[in-house]
């Protein structure tokens, strides 16, 4: 293919400075990767790139470590807070987050991310709902909506035999070291604008020393859902949003 | 020495005053009995306001070891403990641990098992430390102290050596050991390591943010392609050999002229120095080896013994028959190897094991 050469002023968008050159293993029409180039173009734009320690998770996102140009720790399934909760204490100056599926997050990891986020600690959780065990070939996972087909719930996930999804943004709210939540997607291009900014903002509150923050993205996966890139993103908006809604849940002060 | 410091103190209280002393850089873990007296210590010696150690009460022994690794995958030095029940719930990290090849120290005061079992003393997990616990093919610097004295010297030493050979070492105690007060001779306090020391030393791997490298550093025990995970393993196995070459520690007792030989570590290498001073006035010709590291373990000095005619052993142990199954590798079907031991909590004492000798090998 030839090099189309772009003209400055006609450039609107470039790979960020911080996304390496391996070529990304998600799916095509996947949230992670678009998130990832936020992460970067945060990191970037705050200059944080030698002072970031990352912790990425078991789940599709546990090569995050090969595309963000950083230092990364990988943690066991579910344990990313825990670890993230030393790294900061250690050290105390840089930039800790997490970055952590549904599966991860939610389900095997539940008691290390509560008691991180209840310590208040300065970290930040990048947090990918997508209602499913995407990695592992498309399970149920706490967060499948009810109804919802997946490998382990191949009739819909049914309350009385599967339990109830539950709300993990709305949980941690309500603790007292927890002062940035928010819910955002990037299924648009409006969207994907405001999760930069509410991620921006979750590295800020982190810096500052103000507790636990987290960005929960309402997230697709294309092929755990069986459905085409667009497809996906429809989906998401039909039936996700609803029980997930979009926006800050919680924006405070650690109390006094 | 004007500077040398004596105290009474005990076994778990002294692992807090190592920890602090050898400029230890954070402490993680969850209470439980017979060893919540390190964390106790610490929290009142509130190092970080001294040193700059950090000390983090835990939510579980899932989260208190997952903090050890993401404190020593940043080069930091970093510990926690625990008794058995607690362990078990680390075996998960620890194979983590062994496999990024991170520096840390795990002190076990063991207890009696299974299950919940019972708070008194066991050394029920020579199997979970020496031969795994965690799943894949790695192995933990294992030393077993025998005294309040030992208790804090390994301490230091356990993170030398975690730290040479990038390998998290396990301090096996028991909660007697724990419990136990003795004299123990302080070592004056050392600094903790600077971050430039620490870049110096750990920068070619540890993950402290990238700072002024070029390069980044990721701490991942992850490799889907089967030549390269196998390359691991070979890695860690060639390290391992070596371990197993340079770092075998173990103590003799009457075994020169012995003709059958006690093998026992920790507290019951205590009990049986009594045992073979006692069969020594019958008599018999009674030795004993304490092996100091249970990993490397002294398989070469049990060998030569048996080479040059020692008639039995007997691996004297509080458990059902862990370390005799290393005495018989020893050997080599040489000679009779015999296993007495106690478990529930309850201590043997010298009259039993020579009893139990006399049953088992004199007949
Ligand atoms: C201890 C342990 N249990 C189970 C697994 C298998 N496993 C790997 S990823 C995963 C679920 C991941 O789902 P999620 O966190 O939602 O991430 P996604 O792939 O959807 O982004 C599971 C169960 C594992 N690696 N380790
Ligand atoms: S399986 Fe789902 S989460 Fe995983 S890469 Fe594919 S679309 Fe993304
Ligand atoms: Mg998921």
């Amino acid at each position: 293919m030839a090099e189309v050469e772009i003209k400055v002023e006609n450039l609107v968008y470039a790979k960020p400075r911080l996304i390496t050159d391996t070529v990304m293993h998600y799916c095509p029409g996947c949230s992670h990767g678009t998130v990832h180039k936020l992460i970067a173009e945060v990191i970037d734009e705050m200059g944080l790139e030698g002072k970031t320690i990352a912790v990425s998770p078991v789940g599709c996102s546990v090569f995050a470590y090969n595309y963000i140009d950083v230092d990364w720790i990988e943690a066991a399934h579910g344990r990313a807070c825990a670890v993230a909760t030393a790294v900061k204490r250690l050290h105390p100056q840089h930039m800790v987050f997490t970055y952590q599926g549904d599966g991860d997050l939610s389900a095997i990891g539940t008691a290390e991310t509560i008691h991180a986020a209840a310590r208040g600690e300065n970290i930040v959780t990048v947090f990918i709902n997508n209602a499913i065990y995407g990695m592992t070939g498309g399970q149920m996972s706490p967060t499948t909506l009810l109804g919802m087909k997946t490998a382990t719930t191949p009739y819909g996930r049914d309350a009385g035999l599967n339990g109830f999804p539950y709300k993990v943004s709305d949980m941690l709210a309500h603790l007292d070291g927890v002062t940035y939540i928010t819910r955002q997607s990037v299924h648009t291009p409006a969207n994907v604008r405001k999760c930069k900014k509410a991620i921006r903002k979750a590295f800020e509150n982190s810096l500052a020393g103000n507790g636990y923050s987290m960005v929960e993205v309402v997230a697709t996966c294309s092929s755990g859902w069986k459905l085409t890139p667009v497809e996906a993103n429809k989906w998401l908006e039909e039936n996700l949003l609803s029980v997930y809604p979009l926006g800050d849940i919680k924006c405070s002060n650690l109390p006094k | 020495m004007a500077d040398r410091e004596v105290k009474l103190m005990k076994g778990n209280e002294v692992i807090a005053h190592a920890a602090v002393r050898c400029g230890c850089d954070g402490y993680f873990g969850y209470p439980i009995t017979p060893q919540s007296e390190v964390m106790e210590t610490l929290m009142e010696l509130k190092p970080w306001e001294t040193t700059g150690m950090v000390v983090l009460q835990a939510e579980s022994e899932v989260s208190s070891i997952n903090m050890v690794y993401g404190g020593a995958a940043t080069g930091k030095k970093v510990m926690t403990s625990s008794s058995s029940p607690g362990v078990s719930l680390m075996s998960e990290g620890l194979s983590y641990l062994a496999a990024c090849e991170l520096p840390c120290l795990v002190v076990n005061c063991q207890r009696g098992g299974p299950g919940l079992g019972t708070i008194q003393p066991s050394q029920g997990d020579y199997f979970q430390a020496c031969k795994g616990g965690g799943h894949g093919d790695y192995h933990l610097i294992v030393l077993a102290p025998a005294s309040v004295q030992e208790m804090y010297d390994f301490v230091e030493l356990g993170f030398d050596l975690a730290f040479k050979y990038r390998i998290p070492s396990m301090l096996l105690a028991d909660g007697a050991i724990g419990q136990m007060m003795e004299k123990v001779v302080l070592s004056p306090q050392k600094p903790r390591r600077s971050d430039e020391q620490i870049v110096q030393e750990c920068g070619s791997w540890a993950a402290h943010g990238k700072g002024g490298r070029k390069q980044r550093n990721i701490v991942t025990s992850l490799f889907m392609q089967p030549d390269e995970l196998e390359e691991v393993n070979n890695h860690l196995q060639a390290k391992y050999r070596q371990i197993e070459a340079a770092e075998v520690r173990y103590e003799e007792f009457m075994c020169d002229d012995a003709e059958y030989v006690l093998v026992a570590f920790g507290l019951s290498a205590r009990i049986c120095s009594a045992t073979v001073e006692m069969a020594r006035e019958e008599g018999i010709k009674l030795g004993l080896l304490r092996p100091i590291t249970l990993y490397p373990y002294p398989y070469e000095p049990l060998k030569k013994m048996a080479e040059r005619g020692v008639k039995g052993f007997m691996s004297v142990e509080l458990n059902t028959g862990q370390m005799i199954e290393d005495v018989r590798l020893a050997v080599e079907g040489q000679t009779p190897v015999a296993h007495y031991g106690r478990t529930g909590g309850i201590i043997f004492n010298p009259e039993s094991v020579l009893e139990a000798l006399k049953n088992n090998l004199l007949k």
